[in-house]
Protein backbone atom coordinates (compact mmCIF):
# COMPACT_ATOMS: atom_id res chain seq x y z
CA UNK A 1 0.00 0.00 0.00
CA UNK A 2 1.12 3.57 -0.61
CA UNK A 3 -0.22 7.09 -0.83
CA UNK A 4 -2.06 6.33 -4.11
CA UNK A 5 -4.19 3.50 -2.77
CA UNK A 6 -7.93 4.38 -2.95
CA UNK A 7 -9.77 4.71 0.35
CA UNK A 8 -12.16 1.80 -0.18
CA UNK A 9 -9.25 -0.52 -0.90
CA UNK A 10 -7.50 0.60 2.30
CA UNK A 11 -10.66 -0.05 4.29
CA UNK A 12 -11.30 -3.55 2.93
CA UNK A 13 -7.66 -4.52 3.11
CA UNK A 14 -7.24 -3.38 6.71
CA UNK A 15 -10.40 -5.14 7.90
CA UNK A 16 -10.15 -8.46 6.06
CA UNK A 17 -7.16 -9.11 3.81
CA UNK A 18 -4.42 -7.72 6.03
CA UNK A 19 -6.26 -8.29 9.31
CA UNK A 20 -3.97 -6.86 11.96
CA UNK A 21 -4.13 -9.89 14.26
CA UNK A 22 -4.55 -12.92 12.05
CA UNK A 23 -2.38 -11.78 9.13
CA UNK A 24 0.08 -9.24 10.54
CA UNK A 25 0.51 -10.61 14.08
CA UNK A 26 0.31 -7.22 15.79
CA UNK A 27 -1.59 -6.93 19.08
CA UNK A 28 -1.51 -10.61 19.98
CA UNK A 29 -0.95 -10.11 23.73
CA UNK A 30 -4.31 -8.48 24.28
CA UNK A 31 -5.91 -10.76 21.70
CA UNK A 32 -5.04 -13.88 23.69
CA UNK A 33 -5.22 -12.12 27.05
CA UNK A 34 -8.75 -10.76 27.12
CA UNK A 35 -10.56 -13.03 24.67
CA UNK A 36 -11.68 -15.58 27.27
CA UNK A 37 -15.05 -13.83 27.74
CA UNK A 38 -17.24 -12.26 25.07
CA UNK A 39 -18.03 -9.30 27.34
CA UNK A 40 -14.37 -8.44 27.96
CA UNK A 41 -13.63 -8.83 24.24
CA UNK A 42 -16.40 -6.34 23.48
CA UNK A 43 -15.05 -3.86 26.03
CA UNK A 44 -11.49 -4.18 24.77
CA UNK A 45 -12.48 -3.78 21.12
CA UNK A 46 -14.48 -0.63 21.89
CA UNK A 47 -11.56 0.85 23.83
CA UNK A 48 -9.10 -0.08 21.06
CA UNK A 49 -11.31 1.43 18.33
CA UNK A 50 -11.62 4.67 20.26
CA UNK A 51 -7.96 5.07 21.20
CA UNK A 52 -6.60 3.82 17.86
CA UNK A 53 -8.52 6.40 15.81
CA UNK A 54 -7.53 9.20 18.18
CA UNK A 55 -3.89 8.15 18.53
CA UNK A 56 -3.35 7.74 14.78
CA UNK A 57 -4.83 11.17 14.06
CA UNK A 58 -2.70 12.91 16.67
CA UNK A 59 0.52 11.07 15.89
CA UNK A 60 0.06 11.74 12.14
CA UNK A 61 -0.30 15.46 12.88
CA UNK A 62 2.73 15.48 15.17
CA UNK A 63 4.86 13.48 12.73
CA UNK A 64 4.06 15.65 9.71
CA UNK A 65 3.87 19.08 11.33
CA UNK A 66 6.44 18.80 14.14
CA UNK A 67 8.93 15.98 13.60
CA UNK A 68 9.53 16.39 9.85
CA UNK A 69 9.95 20.22 9.83
CA UNK A 70 12.28 20.05 12.84
CA UNK A 71 14.29 17.10 11.45
CA UNK A 72 13.51 15.01 14.50
CA UNK A 73 12.26 11.88 12.73
CA UNK A 74 14.68 9.72 14.72
CA UNK A 75 12.67 10.50 17.86
CA UNK A 76 9.49 8.98 16.45
CA UNK A 77 9.51 5.84 18.62
CA UNK A 78 9.82 7.81 21.86
CA UNK A 79 7.38 10.52 20.77
CA UNK A 80 4.69 8.09 19.57
CA UNK A 81 4.74 5.94 22.70
CA UNK A 82 4.60 9.02 24.91
CA UNK A 83 1.72 10.46 22.87
CA UNK A 84 -0.20 7.23 23.24
CA UNK A 85 0.40 6.79 26.96
CA UNK A 86 -0.47 10.39 27.79
CA UNK A 87 -3.51 10.20 25.50
CA UNK A 88 -4.74 7.11 27.34
CA UNK A 89 -4.30 8.91 30.66
CA UNK A 90 -6.19 11.94 29.37
CA UNK A 91 -9.03 9.84 27.99
CA UNK A 92 -9.22 8.01 31.30
CA UNK A 93 -9.45 11.25 33.30
CA UNK A 94 -11.96 12.78 30.90
CA UNK A 95 -14.18 9.68 30.95
CA UNK A 96 -14.05 9.39 34.72
CA UNK A 97 -15.30 12.96 35.09
CA UNK A 98 -17.76 13.34 32.21
CA UNK A 99 -18.81 9.88 31.05
CA UNK A 100 -18.92 7.69 34.16
CA UNK A 101 -21.08 5.06 32.45
CA UNK A 102 -18.57 4.57 29.65
CA UNK A 103 -15.72 4.62 32.17
CA UNK A 104 -17.33 1.78 34.10
CA UNK A 105 -17.48 -0.32 30.94
CA UNK A 106 -14.06 0.49 29.47
CA UNK A 107 -12.09 1.64 32.53
CA UNK A 108 -10.09 -1.50 33.20
CA UNK A 109 -9.07 -1.93 29.58
CA UNK A 110 -7.68 1.55 29.12
CA UNK A 111 -4.37 1.10 31.03
CA UNK A 112 -3.72 -2.11 29.08
CA UNK A 113 -3.92 -0.16 25.83
CA UNK A 114 -0.68 1.69 26.50
CA UNK A 115 1.23 -1.54 25.97
CA UNK A 116 -1.04 -2.75 23.16
CA UNK A 117 1.20 -3.08 20.13
CA UNK A 118 -1.77 -2.72 17.76
CA UNK A 119 -2.11 0.99 18.56
CA UNK A 120 1.60 1.76 18.23
CA UNK A 121 1.89 -0.55 15.22
CA UNK A 122 -0.75 1.37 13.27
CA UNK A 123 0.99 4.70 13.92
CA UNK A 124 4.24 3.26 12.53
CA UNK A 125 2.54 1.60 9.54
CA UNK A 126 0.86 4.88 8.60
CA UNK A 127 4.29 6.54 8.53
CA UNK A 128 5.82 3.62 6.59
CA UNK A 129 3.09 3.68 3.93
CA UNK A 130 3.34 7.51 3.64
CA UNK A 131 -0.46 7.85 3.88
CA UNK A 132 -2.13 11.27 3.75
CA UNK A 133 -4.38 12.46 6.56
CA UNK A 134 -7.67 11.00 5.29
CA UNK A 135 -6.06 7.68 4.34
CA UNK A 136 -4.53 7.43 7.81
CA UNK A 137 -7.87 7.85 9.52
CA UNK A 138 -9.54 5.31 7.23
CA UNK A 139 -6.68 2.90 7.84
CA UNK A 140 -6.95 3.34 11.63
CA UNK A 141 -10.72 2.82 11.67
CA UNK A 142 -10.46 -0.18 9.34
CA UNK A 143 -7.70 -1.77 11.39
CA UNK A 144 -9.67 -1.25 14.60
CA UNK A 145 -12.71 -2.86 12.96
CA UNK A 146 -10.56 -5.79 11.88
CA UNK A 147 -9.22 -6.12 15.43
CA UNK A 148 -12.74 -6.08 16.89
CA UNK A 149 -13.98 -8.59 14.32
CA UNK A 150 -11.19 -11.03 15.09
CA UNK A 151 -11.34 -10.74 18.89
CA UNK A 152 -15.14 -10.97 19.08
CA UNK A 153 -15.30 -14.04 16.81
CA UNK A 154 -12.43 -15.61 18.71
CA UNK A 155 -13.91 -15.04 22.17
CA UNK A 156 -17.20 -16.64 21.15
CA UNK A 157 -15.26 -19.71 20.03
CA UNK A 158 -13.23 -19.76 23.25
CA UNK A 159 -16.34 -19.65 25.42
CA UNK A 160 -17.44 -22.89 23.76
CA UNK A 161 -13.97 -24.44 23.98
CA UNK A 162 -14.11 -24.18 27.76
CA UNK A 163 -16.80 -26.84 28.02
CA UNK A 164 -15.28 -29.07 25.35
CA UNK A 165 -13.59 -32.29 26.54
CA UNK A 166 -9.86 -31.88 25.75
CA UNK A 167 -6.65 -33.76 26.60
CA UNK A 168 -4.79 -32.11 29.50
CA UNK A 169 -1.75 -31.00 27.50
CA UNK A 170 -3.80 -29.09 24.91
CA UNK A 171 -5.82 -27.21 27.52
CA UNK A 172 -4.94 -23.57 28.00
CA UNK A 173 -2.81 -21.92 25.35
CA UNK A 174 -2.28 -24.97 23.12
CA UNK A 175 -5.85 -25.22 21.83
CA UNK A 176 -6.14 -21.43 21.73
CA UNK A 177 -3.23 -21.15 19.28
CA UNK A 178 -4.52 -23.99 17.13
CA UNK A 179 -7.96 -22.34 16.99
CA UNK A 180 -6.29 -19.12 15.91
CA UNK A 181 -4.47 -21.06 13.17
CA UNK A 182 -7.77 -22.27 11.75
CA UNK A 183 -9.26 -18.77 11.92
CA UNK A 184 -6.20 -17.36 10.20
CA UNK A 185 -6.53 -20.03 7.52
CA UNK A 186 -10.10 -18.94 6.84
CA UNK A 187 -9.05 -15.28 6.60
CA UNK A 188 -6.44 -16.29 4.02
CA UNK A 189 -9.31 -17.21 1.74
CA UNK A 190 -9.89 -13.47 1.32
CA UNK A 191 -6.47 -12.81 -0.23
CA UNK A 192 -6.92 -11.36 -3.70
CA UNK A 193 -9.96 -9.29 -2.78
CA UNK A 194 -9.54 -5.82 -4.39
CA UNK A 195 -6.17 -6.89 -5.75
CA UNK A 196 -4.42 -7.35 -2.38
CA UNK B 1 26.77 -17.49 42.56
CA UNK B 2 24.14 -20.17 43.03
CA UNK B 3 21.44 -17.53 42.95
CA UNK B 4 22.80 -16.08 39.69
CA UNK B 5 22.62 -19.45 37.95
CA UNK B 6 19.14 -19.95 39.33
CA UNK B 7 17.97 -16.57 37.97
CA UNK B 8 19.48 -17.35 34.56
CA UNK B 9 17.84 -20.78 34.32
CA UNK B 10 14.54 -19.38 35.56
CA UNK B 11 14.14 -17.40 32.34
CA UNK B 12 14.83 -20.41 30.15
CA UNK B 13 12.85 -23.13 31.88
CA UNK B 14 10.45 -22.28 34.67
CA UNK B 15 9.29 -18.88 33.48
CA UNK B 16 10.08 -19.06 29.78
CA UNK B 17 8.40 -15.87 28.60
CA UNK B 18 7.02 -17.32 25.37
CA UNK B 19 6.36 -21.00 25.92
CA UNK B 20 5.14 -20.90 29.53
CA UNK B 21 3.86 -17.37 30.09
CA UNK B 22 2.72 -16.66 26.49
CA UNK B 23 3.82 -13.02 26.48
CA UNK B 24 5.70 -11.12 23.78
CA UNK B 25 4.10 -13.22 21.08
CA UNK B 26 3.91 -10.73 18.22
CA UNK B 27 7.60 -10.83 17.18
CA UNK B 28 7.80 -14.57 17.88
CA UNK B 29 5.11 -15.35 15.33
CA UNK B 30 5.85 -12.61 12.82
CA UNK B 31 9.65 -12.85 12.67
CA UNK B 32 10.02 -16.62 12.55
CA UNK B 33 9.46 -17.26 8.84
CA UNK B 34 13.19 -17.99 8.53
CA UNK B 35 15.68 -19.01 11.20
CA UNK B 36 17.99 -16.10 10.28
CA UNK B 37 15.28 -13.50 10.92
CA UNK B 38 14.49 -15.23 14.20
CA UNK B 39 18.10 -14.97 15.37
CA UNK B 40 18.23 -11.28 14.40
CA UNK B 41 15.00 -10.51 16.23
CA UNK B 42 16.03 -12.31 19.40
CA UNK B 43 19.41 -10.55 19.51
CA UNK B 44 17.72 -7.16 19.11
CA UNK B 45 15.14 -7.89 21.80
CA UNK B 46 17.72 -9.33 24.21
CA UNK B 47 19.92 -6.25 23.81
CA UNK B 48 17.02 -3.95 24.70
CA UNK B 49 15.97 -6.22 27.56
CA UNK B 50 19.42 -6.39 29.16
CA UNK B 51 20.11 -2.66 28.74
CA UNK B 52 16.73 -1.59 30.11
CA UNK B 53 17.04 -3.99 33.06
CA UNK B 54 20.51 -2.54 33.75
CA UNK B 55 19.39 1.09 33.71
CA UNK B 56 16.15 0.47 35.60
CA UNK B 57 17.87 -1.44 38.39
CA UNK B 58 20.59 1.22 38.58
CA UNK B 59 18.18 4.12 39.06
CA UNK B 60 15.40 2.19 40.80
CA UNK B 61 15.87 4.05 44.07
CA UNK B 62 15.36 7.49 42.52
CA UNK B 63 12.34 6.67 40.31
CA UNK B 64 9.15 7.90 42.02
CA UNK B 65 6.66 5.02 42.32
CA UNK B 66 3.77 6.85 40.65
CA UNK B 67 5.53 7.64 37.38
CA UNK B 68 7.70 4.55 37.09
CA UNK B 69 5.85 3.06 34.08
CA UNK B 70 6.42 6.16 31.87
CA UNK B 71 10.06 6.19 33.00
CA UNK B 72 10.47 2.53 32.02
CA UNK B 73 8.84 3.21 28.66
CA UNK B 74 11.20 6.10 27.88
CA UNK B 75 14.24 3.99 28.80
CA UNK B 76 13.04 1.09 26.64
CA UNK B 77 12.16 3.43 23.75
CA UNK B 78 15.66 4.93 23.80
CA UNK B 79 17.34 1.55 23.43
CA UNK B 80 14.82 0.49 20.78
CA UNK B 81 15.69 3.58 18.76
CA UNK B 82 19.39 2.67 19.02
CA UNK B 83 18.70 -0.90 17.83
CA UNK B 84 16.50 0.35 14.99
CA UNK B 85 19.13 2.73 13.61
CA UNK B 86 22.07 0.35 14.10
CA UNK B 87 20.15 -2.37 12.28
CA UNK B 88 19.24 -0.02 9.40
CA UNK B 89 22.90 0.92 9.03
CA UNK B 90 24.64 -2.44 9.38
CA UNK B 91 21.97 -5.05 8.50
CA UNK B 92 19.60 -3.37 6.03
CA UNK B 93 18.22 -6.68 4.67
CA UNK B 94 17.35 -7.90 8.16
CA UNK B 95 15.84 -4.52 8.97
CA UNK B 96 13.61 -4.76 5.87
CA UNK B 97 12.52 -8.30 6.75
CA UNK B 98 11.64 -7.45 10.35
CA UNK B 99 9.98 -4.18 9.30
CA UNK B 100 7.64 -2.63 11.84
CA UNK B 101 8.54 -5.21 14.48
CA UNK B 102 11.85 -3.53 15.32
CA UNK B 103 10.21 -0.32 16.62
CA UNK B 104 7.52 -2.49 18.21
CA UNK B 105 10.11 -3.96 20.59
CA UNK B 106 9.23 -0.94 22.71
CA UNK B 107 5.83 -2.41 23.62
CA UNK B 108 7.08 -5.98 23.94
CA UNK B 109 5.39 -7.18 27.12
CA UNK B 110 8.44 -9.22 28.18
CA UNK B 111 10.65 -6.15 28.52
CA UNK B 112 8.17 -3.99 30.43
CA UNK B 113 7.16 -6.94 32.61
CA UNK B 114 10.78 -7.68 33.56
CA UNK B 115 11.50 -4.02 34.30
CA UNK B 116 8.46 -3.90 36.55
CA UNK B 117 8.55 -7.34 38.13
CA UNK B 118 12.30 -7.87 38.48
CA UNK B 119 14.67 -4.98 37.74
CA UNK B 120 12.70 -2.51 39.84
CA UNK B 121 13.21 -4.68 42.92
CA UNK B 122 16.64 -6.29 42.44
CA UNK B 123 20.33 -5.39 42.27
CA UNK B 124 22.16 -4.46 39.05
CA UNK B 125 24.01 -7.76 38.62
CA UNK B 126 20.93 -9.88 39.24
CA UNK B 127 18.90 -7.75 36.82
CA UNK B 128 21.46 -8.14 34.03
CA UNK B 129 21.51 -11.91 34.57
CA UNK B 130 17.71 -11.96 34.56
CA UNK B 131 17.72 -10.03 31.28
CA UNK B 132 20.18 -12.49 29.76
CA UNK B 133 18.18 -15.49 30.98
CA UNK B 134 14.85 -14.15 29.73
CA UNK B 135 16.49 -13.11 26.47
CA UNK B 136 17.89 -16.61 26.05
CA UNK B 137 14.49 -18.13 26.80
CA UNK B 138 13.03 -15.87 24.11
CA UNK B 139 15.87 -16.89 21.76
CA UNK B 140 15.18 -20.61 22.31
CA UNK B 141 11.47 -20.18 21.58
CA UNK B 142 11.73 -17.95 18.51
CA UNK B 143 14.66 -19.80 16.91
CA UNK B 144 13.11 -23.24 17.36
CA UNK B 145 9.93 -21.86 15.81
CA UNK B 146 11.99 -20.32 13.00
CA UNK B 147 13.88 -23.53 12.27
CA UNK B 148 10.71 -25.66 12.23
CA UNK B 149 8.82 -23.21 10.03
CA UNK B 150 11.69 -22.67 7.61
CA UNK B 151 12.31 -26.40 7.33
CA UNK B 152 8.67 -27.33 6.74
CA UNK B 153 7.74 -24.23 4.73
CA UNK B 154 10.71 -23.64 2.42
CA UNK B 155 12.64 -26.88 2.95
CA UNK B 156 15.85 -25.13 4.07
CA UNK B 157 17.64 -24.43 7.36
CA UNK B 158 19.45 -21.07 7.76
CA UNK B 159 19.14 -20.46 3.98
CA UNK B 160 20.96 -23.71 3.15
CA UNK B 161 20.39 -25.79 0.02
CA UNK B 162 16.83 -27.18 -0.15
CA UNK B 163 16.48 -30.36 1.89
CA UNK B 164 12.78 -31.03 1.34
CA UNK B 165 11.69 -31.25 -2.27
CA UNK B 166 8.02 -30.41 -1.71
CA UNK B 167 7.76 -27.96 1.20
CA UNK B 168 4.37 -27.06 2.68
CA UNK B 169 4.20 -23.35 1.92
CA UNK B 170 1.41 -22.88 4.48
CA UNK B 171 4.03 -23.14 7.24
CA UNK B 172 5.68 -19.84 6.34
CA UNK B 173 2.28 -18.14 5.99
CA UNK B 174 0.42 -16.79 9.06
CA UNK B 175 -1.66 -19.92 9.85
CA UNK B 176 1.52 -22.01 10.03
CA UNK B 177 2.92 -19.75 12.75
CA UNK B 178 -0.11 -20.24 14.98
CA UNK B 179 -0.12 -23.97 14.30
CA UNK B 180 3.57 -24.52 15.09
CA UNK B 181 3.51 -22.46 18.29
CA UNK B 182 0.32 -24.26 19.35
CA UNK B 183 2.09 -27.59 18.93
CA UNK B 184 5.22 -26.34 20.74
CA UNK B 185 3.24 -25.02 23.72
CA UNK B 186 1.32 -28.30 23.88
CA UNK B 187 4.58 -30.26 23.82
CA UNK B 188 6.10 -28.14 26.60
CA UNK B 189 3.00 -28.56 28.72
CA UNK B 190 2.94 -32.32 28.10
CA UNK B 191 6.55 -32.65 29.25
CA UNK B 192 5.89 -30.37 32.22
CA UNK B 193 2.93 -32.51 33.30
CA UNK B 194 5.03 -35.64 32.98
CA UNK B 195 8.03 -34.31 34.88
CA UNK B 196 6.35 -32.78 37.89
CA UNK B 197 3.00 -33.74 39.26
CA UNK B 198 2.83 -31.01 41.91
CA UNK B 199 3.26 -27.90 39.81
CA UNK B 200 3.27 -24.68 41.77
CA UNK B 201 1.37 -21.78 40.35
CA UNK B 202 3.53 -18.77 39.56
CA UNK B 203 0.69 -16.40 40.29
CA UNK B 204 -1.67 -16.87 43.18
CA UNK B 205 -4.21 -14.79 45.10
CA UNK B 206 -5.57 -13.23 41.92
CA UNK B 207 -9.17 -12.77 40.81
CA UNK B 208 -10.19 -15.57 38.45
CA UNK B 209 -10.57 -13.16 35.50
CA UNK B 210 -6.83 -12.49 35.63
CA UNK B 211 -5.95 -16.14 35.01
CA UNK B 212 -5.67 -15.91 31.23
CA UNK B 213 -4.47 -12.34 31.02
CA UNK B 214 -0.98 -11.70 29.77
CA UNK B 215 -0.78 -8.36 31.54
CA UNK B 216 -1.14 -9.93 34.97
CA UNK B 217 2.55 -9.47 35.77
CA UNK B 218 2.29 -5.73 35.33
CA UNK B 219 -0.97 -5.63 37.29
CA UNK B 220 0.57 -7.58 40.16
CA UNK B 221 3.44 -5.11 40.34
CA UNK B 222 0.95 -2.28 40.64
CA UNK B 223 -1.00 -4.20 43.26
CA UNK B 224 2.11 -4.80 45.34
CA UNK B 225 3.18 -1.18 45.04
CA UNK B 226 -0.24 -0.05 46.27
CA UNK B 227 -0.07 -2.45 49.20
CA UNK B 228 3.41 -1.20 50.07
CA UNK B 229 2.26 2.41 49.89
CA UNK B 230 -0.81 1.92 52.02
CA UNK B 231 1.08 0.20 54.75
Amino acid sequence: MNSNTPLIAILVSSIFVNNIILMRFIGLCSFFGVSNRLSSALGMSLAVTFVMSLATTISWLIYNFVLIPLNLVFLKIIVFILVISSLVQLVELFMKKNLPMLFKALGIYLPLITTNCAILGVTFLVVDYKFNFLQSIVFAVGTATGYSLAIILFSSIRERLEIAPLPNAVKGYGIVFITAAIMSLSFMGLIGLFGF
Amino acid sequence: MKKIIQIFLNGILKENPVLIMAIGLCPVLACSTTATDAVGMSIAATFVLVCSNFIVSMIRKIIPTQIRIPVFIVIIATFTTIVDYVMQAYAPRLSDNLGVFVPLIVVNCIILARAEAFAYKNSVVHSIVDGLGMGFGFFVAIVSLGIIREFLGSGTIFNSKPILSNPAVIMILPPGAFLVIGCLVTLVKYIENKVKKDKKKIVSNLPSECEGCTMKLICIGQLQANIKKSG
